[in-house]
């Protein structure tokens, strides 16, 4: 069977691309063959975050998204997070609390936090736990983590 | 883990999706399983059929019942505010399944459709007694929840036929979910439905068998006055779970007990 495939456009990070992608390709797999490769690919079957992108706003699994769902729609990698040299609040409070080790489920975290306080700014202590247990750390550990995103919350508030 | 090559298509109306179902054809809504199912390579459809822009297969409309279309994601179910009371198990179910990101995209059909035995939205719809609503080419058909599942992953939907909106009947006036997994998002190593209409108790369990299903001699036990404790305990009879990995029968069944009474519980409180 040849590998069908379809013209697709979307907006990355603020800026519309088009593409031809394989129709079996995951969104994950597309954002990093546009140059956003600080999107990890982990697991591949939904279970750790890491490829945790935002389409249209909200937190999703790169890997469990395909490419062609993703036509037309916003999509926000962690290259788009920060303006210029000016990291985003979520970042800056990760580097202050140091809320990162090796770094690979980093760039997940840090968009899934940022989503939440965007859509949820005054999320509970228990809805932040919560969401934030949605993706894997391994070397860390969540606390850092989670004093990361209190301190973004509230630099918001 | 890439998914094996399919030919895609993508529905632009309900009826083109139905045009193009058939055995060889995999719905895609929010991939949520399928997705998985696809990295796994345990299922190899030569073309899936993409409905997940079909608007008009979502939504929640709270009216006597509660009817939810099935394009309907897990994070609107969880979020929607006319969902309180009565109908509170629902949410809570809703806010069971996987984490965050997967319910910003899972939605409540593919769920049903799915029919996994942990499912928490399939234990709902059994123990709210609703209807699954599918279509096909040929016309539509309402499918009591109770003949819906016929197995774990197995269905009565036919090859050519889609899901397009559970039914819930009016007549809950209370309802709770719990269940216990070992880390959140999860699936459960048990979990329990209560419904309370006028006439009873509906008592459902999940992940303690082949499908979901009810815990007949719990809802006579309660209907019939007994205390709360043995209430459970015969729901905990009801079920014939089985060991694996992630626990044994015993512990399922003891835990089926504990959750039945601690639903109860919480069901007389906000009742």
């Amino acid at each position: 069977m040849s590998e069908p495939h379809r013209r697709i456009d979307l907006v990355l990070n603020g800026e519309r691309r088009e593409c031809d992608v394989p129709v079996r390709a995951s969104l994950a797999d597309l954002v990093r063959s546009l140059g956003a490769t600080g999107t990890r690919v982990g697991c591949e079957h939904g279970v750790c975050g890491t490829c945790t992108v935002l389409l249209d706003g909200e937190p999703v699994r790169g890997c469990l998204v395909l490419a062609v769902q993703a036509e037309g729609r916003a999509v926000t990698t962690i290259e788009g997070l920060a303006e210029g040299d000016d990291l985003h609040p979520v970042q800056r409070a990760f580097v202050e609390h140091r809320a990162l080790q090796c770094g690979f489920c980093t760039p997940g975290f840090v968009l899934l936090a940022a989503s939440l306080l965007d859509r949820e700014p005054a999320a509970s202590e228990e809805r932040i736990v919560e969401v934030m247990s949605s993706n894997l750390c391994r070397c860390t550990g969540y606390a850092p983590i989670l004093a990361a995103v209190r301190a973004a919350q509230a630099e918001r508030a | 883990m890439k998914p094996p090559p399919f030919e895609y298509l993508r529905a632009g109306s309900v009826e083109e999706a139905l045009e193009a179902l058939d055995g060889e054809t995999k719905v895609l809504a929010g991939g949520q399983s399928l997705l998985p199912l696809l990295n796994y390579r345990l299922a190899r459809p030569a073309r899936l059929v993409d409905v997940d822009r079909l608007e008009e297969l979502a939504g929640i409309d709270v009216e006597d019942g509660v009817r939810v279309g099935a394009l309907t994601r897990h994070a609107a179910v969880e979020r929607d505010e006319q969902l309180a009371g009565p109908w509170q198990a629902l949410r809570v179910a809703a806010a069971h399944v996987g984490h965050y990101p997967i319910r910003t995209r899972g939605t409540f059909g593919g769920s049903i459709a799915h029919a996994d035995p942990a499912a928490e939205l399939c234990l709902a719809a059994l123990t709210f007694d609703a209807d699954v609503v599918v279509r096909s080419r040929t016309g539509t058909r309402r499918i009591a929840a109770a003949d819906f599942f016929a197995g774990p992953f197995a269905t009565a939907l036919a090859d050519d036929e889609l899901v397009t909106e559970i039914v819930f009947p009016a007549g809950a006036t209370a309802s709770v979910f719990e269940e216990l997994a070992p880390r959140t998002g999860d699936f459960a190593l048990a979990s329990v439905c209560v419904v309370q209409t006028a006439r009873g108790v509906a008592i459902g369990l999940g992940s303690v068998g082949p499908t979901p299903l009810r815990a007949r001699s719990a809802e006579e036990a309660r209907a019939s006055g007994e205390p709360v404790s043995s209430v459970a305990r015969a729901a905990a009879q009801d079920c014939d779970p089985t060991s694996d990995s992630h626990a044994t029968a015993e512990y399922r069944r003891a835990l089926v007990a504990t959750l039945v009474e601690r639903a109860l519980l919480r069901l007389e409180a906000t009742a």
